[in-house]
């Protein structure tokens, strides 16, 4: 069965175990041809994921420290929160987020 | 209502500690106006003697800048005396013919010095040491001239003469007693204190009359005694004593003797008119020191600030000398005298001497030299006249302390200390107020105590003792002692606190902490995270575990993070030194991997910079060498020189040394990069004076210097010192790094750590005592056996986890 994409926007894919992430820690999800998706695993288990790209100098988030429900970017230490990709005052910038959820212990993610 | 006119005479440092303490109890409450015929705002007098010494600069003295008087609506007659006192119409009348009227009048107008009545008196050259105009012609003086005579050998002429002295002039002090200090000192003590001088290079004619300052062209060319003997001087500063400026007060009418006369109140024969300072007589005494008239400033402020009645019952006054490098303390009747005992320890030859009064079982007078640790204490006693038959006996030794505390410190000294010891003499601050002042407005540094209590603001001689109570209060070892800043917003103790909670609760790991020291946060933040992991794996090594989310990147992978997200690899290479094999090994990885550039780096290795991430684990393979840790908070590199094996000047083996110590301290962590250096003789080409620690080799074996810092603000590393052999380099520079490893704040450099807990401290830790910096060495050596290197480590099964993406 072939799925359209372009009627299907929340295209959901089984991505990897949620063990597959370390804890306060993340994960870099390639796609062909567009940015990086940075999957983040917080203490509480819960997943989020971003573009993995700060809104700064393009800081490869995946590599930040993960800690409460944000991330902080490993170049200028950007704090991005990992809920809405908002940067935290006094920074300013934004990154764009993606659905994920965690169905039993794998992580879905919503691919367009 | 309007406001009540209040002026001012004398801008100096009782009026205006007047008005400080009156806008204390009420800002509102008068229209101020203050004349000073100095040019300037209000300084600190006392501290013209560090000035003219060269330790203090002119500018560090001003007490109140001009915004001072403008933030509290003063307005301030500068240069311009006041000339006459109209007490009818209620007006003073200035040297510029203007009259000011006023409701109060306050008269602070000091004093000046006594000048001899000696032909030749008036000669050019002549002065008193009063001001800051005076403290300019000594330092003008002595840049041109050789030869200064000082008349009067008190407080104020030993310090004109030892500032003088270190000027370079060439300085005789003449002094009409038999001893120097003849009003503070004994016999003894004088004479201990002219040996010192002298040593310093100061000559004395003691006993010693002036008859005639004799002049060449009107400028004075020298003292002549009445034995005969002349003096050669270009400068005569003249030291004899003080006369109170009464004369403004005595032309108006107001009642004076050798002072203006006051009573209790501070009131002068006229109920308008208040007089506080030198210039004033109270109950038949003046006083020349300032922690009486700072007193006076406090009951008259309160008074005129419209609280209460204070009254002013004079002042027992203590004495210090303002020599650097001398300890001089006395107060009350140090002479002793009928119905005195006395109670003396002299140790001539040991510079040190006591001599206690004691009558009627009271303490009356004190006279120290050498060591005047405990004069705040018997200054105390003194003054409470308290009952010392109990102490008696141990009475020499200072207040008695606690059971098993055996330290001769300051510390414990200060924290022996009760509450209502005065610390500040000056300014009245007992220890309870300065305590009091440290715990709740949450002070740190000396400054901050001094800003905010006035403890040690005006003499400074009681800096030692804020410093003190400051230390005990805060916490009781050195290394908690300053910072109150909590670590992070996650909590409200500070990193020693922290630091002392994971040692003393056997905490291992980050979620015990958070959990024992109530962190607000679940886990914690960027800047708290990494500082909890390194506290528990150089506290616990072997038993804390490393936690990689506690690390940023470039200790998570490794490597070294770059702008453009891809990380830079390098091999160590020890103590800078490869071979051809290694180099084309190193070559072929970095074309395999097609880095983008090869480059030596500060630290003599190389660096292959542009590796994506997923290659990290593959090229750490291939390179089959050590983890360089060249983006660590831990030791980076060895820098080294050539050395005796090839260098034509080179006295020992450098490179040899380097590569010794680089294998010793692999793999340490720490709480900022470490940096070493050898050099194989003085010419020091590795560097070895701004690393952290950075050893230079001498003929008969290796200097030690630690502190260094080449980085955003460079600093230079202080000698430590010398040993003799390889093994004592690695045992005493492995010491002081583990000192530093167990005590320093994460993110501290070494030299922020040294600066914290003073060089001092660490000599006595390291050097000073050899069990212990046995016993750091062996923690250290401890600490990194089980350390794993870090590319290894990461080889494991887990690897692809870690370093390979995801796709979809
Ligand atoms: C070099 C030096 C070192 C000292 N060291 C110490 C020390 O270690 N410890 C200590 O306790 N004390 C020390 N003293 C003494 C201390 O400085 C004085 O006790 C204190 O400054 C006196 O304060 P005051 O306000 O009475 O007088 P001052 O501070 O002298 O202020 C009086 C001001 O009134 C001005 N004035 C006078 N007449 C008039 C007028 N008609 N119109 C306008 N203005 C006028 C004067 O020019 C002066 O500025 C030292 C003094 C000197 C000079
Ligand atoms: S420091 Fe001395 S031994 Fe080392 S290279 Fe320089 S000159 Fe030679
Ligand atoms: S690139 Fe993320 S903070 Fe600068």
């Amino acid at each position: 069965m072939s799925t359209d994409k372009s009627a299907d926007m929340n295209h959901w894919q089984s991505i990897c175990k949620l063990d597959e992430i370390p804890a306060q820690g993340a994960r870099v999800v390639k796609r062909e041809g567009k940015t990086d998706i940075a999957l983040f695993r917080t203490l509480d288990n819960r997943v989020f994921a971003l573009d993995d790209h700060c809104p700064h100098k393009g800081g490869a988030l995946s590599h930040g420290l993960v800690y409460g429900d944000t991330v902080a970017c490993p170049l200028h230490n950007f704090k991005i929160s990992l809920q809405t990709g908002q940067a935290q005052a006094p920074d300013e910038g934004h990154t764009p987020c993606h659905k994920v959820e965690l169905r039993d212990d794998t992580v879905w993610l919503a691919v367009d | 209502m309007q406001k009540q006119r209040l002026v001012l005479i004398g801008n100096g440092m009782a009026g205006i500690r007047t008005l400080e303490e009156i806008l204390k109890h009420d800002a509102n409450r008068y229209d101020i106006t203050v004349i000073g015929d100095e040019p300037w705002g209000n300084y600190n007098r006392i501290q013209l003697s560090p000035v003219l010494a060269g330790e203090q600069k002119l500018k560090d003295i001003i007490l109140n800048d001009l915004d001072w008087y403008r933030d509290n609506g003063i307005r301030l007659i500068k240069g311009c005396a006041a000339t006459r006192i109209d007490r009818e119409r209620r007006e003073v009348h200035t040297a510029a013919g203007e009259a000011i009227g006023y409701d109060k009048l306050l008269i602070a107008t000091g004093s000046r010095p006594f000048m001899l009545p000696v032909p030749g008196s008036d000669l050019d050259g002549v002065i008193g040491f009063r001001d800051i105009k005076d403290t300019e012609k000594m330092i003008v003086a002595a840049a041109l001239h050789r030869h200064a005579v000082v008349i009067g050998g008190g407080l104020l002429g030993l310090e004109a003469a030892h500032g003088l002295k270190l000027r370079g002039m060439d300085v005789t002090v003449i002094h009409l007693g038999d001893w120097l200090l003849n009003r503070q000192l004994d016999d003894t003590a004088g004479r201990l204190l002219e040996q010192s001088l002298a040593e310093q290079g100061l000559k004395f004619k003691l006993g010693a009359r002036t008859q005639e300052l004799v002049g060449e062209n009107g400028h004075v060319a020298g003292v002549r005694l009445d034995t005969g003997e002349v003096i050669p001087a270009d400068l005569v500063v003249m030291a004899v004593g003080i006369v109170p400026n009464a004369d403004l007060a005595s032309e108006a009418g107001l009642e004076t003797a050798q002072g203006i006369v006051v009573d209790d109140r501070l009131a002068t024969s006229d109920e308008h008119i208040y007089a506080v300072g030198e210039c004033v007589n109270h109950r038949g005494v003046s006083y020349g020191l300032v922690a009486p008239l700072f007193e006076m400033a406090k009951v008259l402020g309160n008074q005129l600030g419209g609280c209460g009645k204070q009254r002013y019952t004079g002042t027992t006054t203590s004495t210090k000398l303002k020599v650097t490098g001398i300890d001089l303390f006395s107060a009350g009747e140090f002479m002793g005298g009928e119905g005195c005992d006395e109670i003396v320890l002299s140790d001539p030859a040991g510079g040190v001497y006591k001599r206690l009064i004691v009558r009627d079982n009271k303490l009356v007078g004190a006279c120290l030299y050498g060591d005047t640790s405990d004069g705040a204490w018997y200054f105390q006693l003194l003054r409470q006249e308290r009952d010392v038959a109990d102490l008696r006996s141990a009475l020499l030794f200072g207040p008695p302390r606690d059971l098993g505390d055996h330290g001769t410190s300051g510390a414990s000294r200060a924290a022996a200390l009760p509450d209502d010891a005065e610390i500040c003499g000056c300014n009245g601050v007992t220890k309870g107020v300065l305590v009091k002042a440290i715990k709740e407005q949450g002070l740190f540094t000396v400054d901050d105590v001094k800003k905010h209590t006035k403890a040690g603001a005006s003499c400074g001689s009681c800096t030692g003792l804020v410093e003190q109570v400051l230390m005990s209060t805060v916490g009781s070892s050195f290394q908690d002692a300053p910072k109150r800043k909590p670590m992070c917003g996650c909590t409200d103790h500070t990193h020693g606190e922290v630091r002392e909670a994971i040692r003393e609760q056997h905490l291992v790991t980050l979620a015990d902490t958070m959990k024992a020291l109530h962190w607000k946060t679940p886990d914690g933040c960027p800047s708290c995270r990494p500082a909890l992991n390194y506290y528990l794996i150089s506290t616990w090594p072997g038993e804390a575990k490393d936690d990689p989310q506690a690390r940023l990147i470039n200790e998570r992978v490794h490597a070294n993070v770059q702008k453009d997200s891809t990380f830079s690899v390098i091999p160590r290479m020890w103590g800078g030194v490869t071979s051809p094999a290694e180099l084309r090994k190193i070559a072929d990885v970095a074309d395999k991997f097609n880095v983008k550039m090869v480059k030596v780096t500060g630290g003599q290795r190389l660096d292959l910079l542009g590796v994506k991430k997923e290659d990290l684990p593959q090229m750490w393979r291939e390179l089959d060498m050590p983890c360089g840790m060249g983006y660590a908070k831990g030791l980076r590199t060895v820098k080294t020189c050539v050395g005796k094996q090839f260098c034509r000047f080179g006295t020992q083996d450098s490179t040899g040394m380097g590569i010794a110590l680089e294998k010793a301290f692999d793999r340490m962590w720490a709480p900022h990069k470490v940096k070493l250096a050898v050099s194989g003789c003085p010419r020091n080409c590795a560097e070895a004076g701004i690393k952290d620690v950075g050893i230079i080799a001498v003929d008969s074996g290796w200097e030690i210097y630690v502190g260094g810092n080449g980085g955003i603000k460079t600093e230079v590393a202080e000698f430590f010192t010398k040993v003799k052999t390889e093994e004592e380099v690695l045992e005493y520079s492995g010491a002081v790094l583990q000192l530093y490893r167990e005590e320093a704040y994460y993110l501290e450099r070494t030299v922020h750590y040294m600066g914290r807990v003073g060089l001092d401290y660490i000599k006595s830790k390291v050097l000073d005592d050899a069990t212990n910096r046995k016993a750091l060495w062996a923690r250290l050596q401890l600490a990194l056996a089980g350390e794993p290197d870090p590319w290894q480590a990461q080889l494991g099964a887990d690897a692809a986890a870690r370093f390979t993406d995801l796709t979809v």
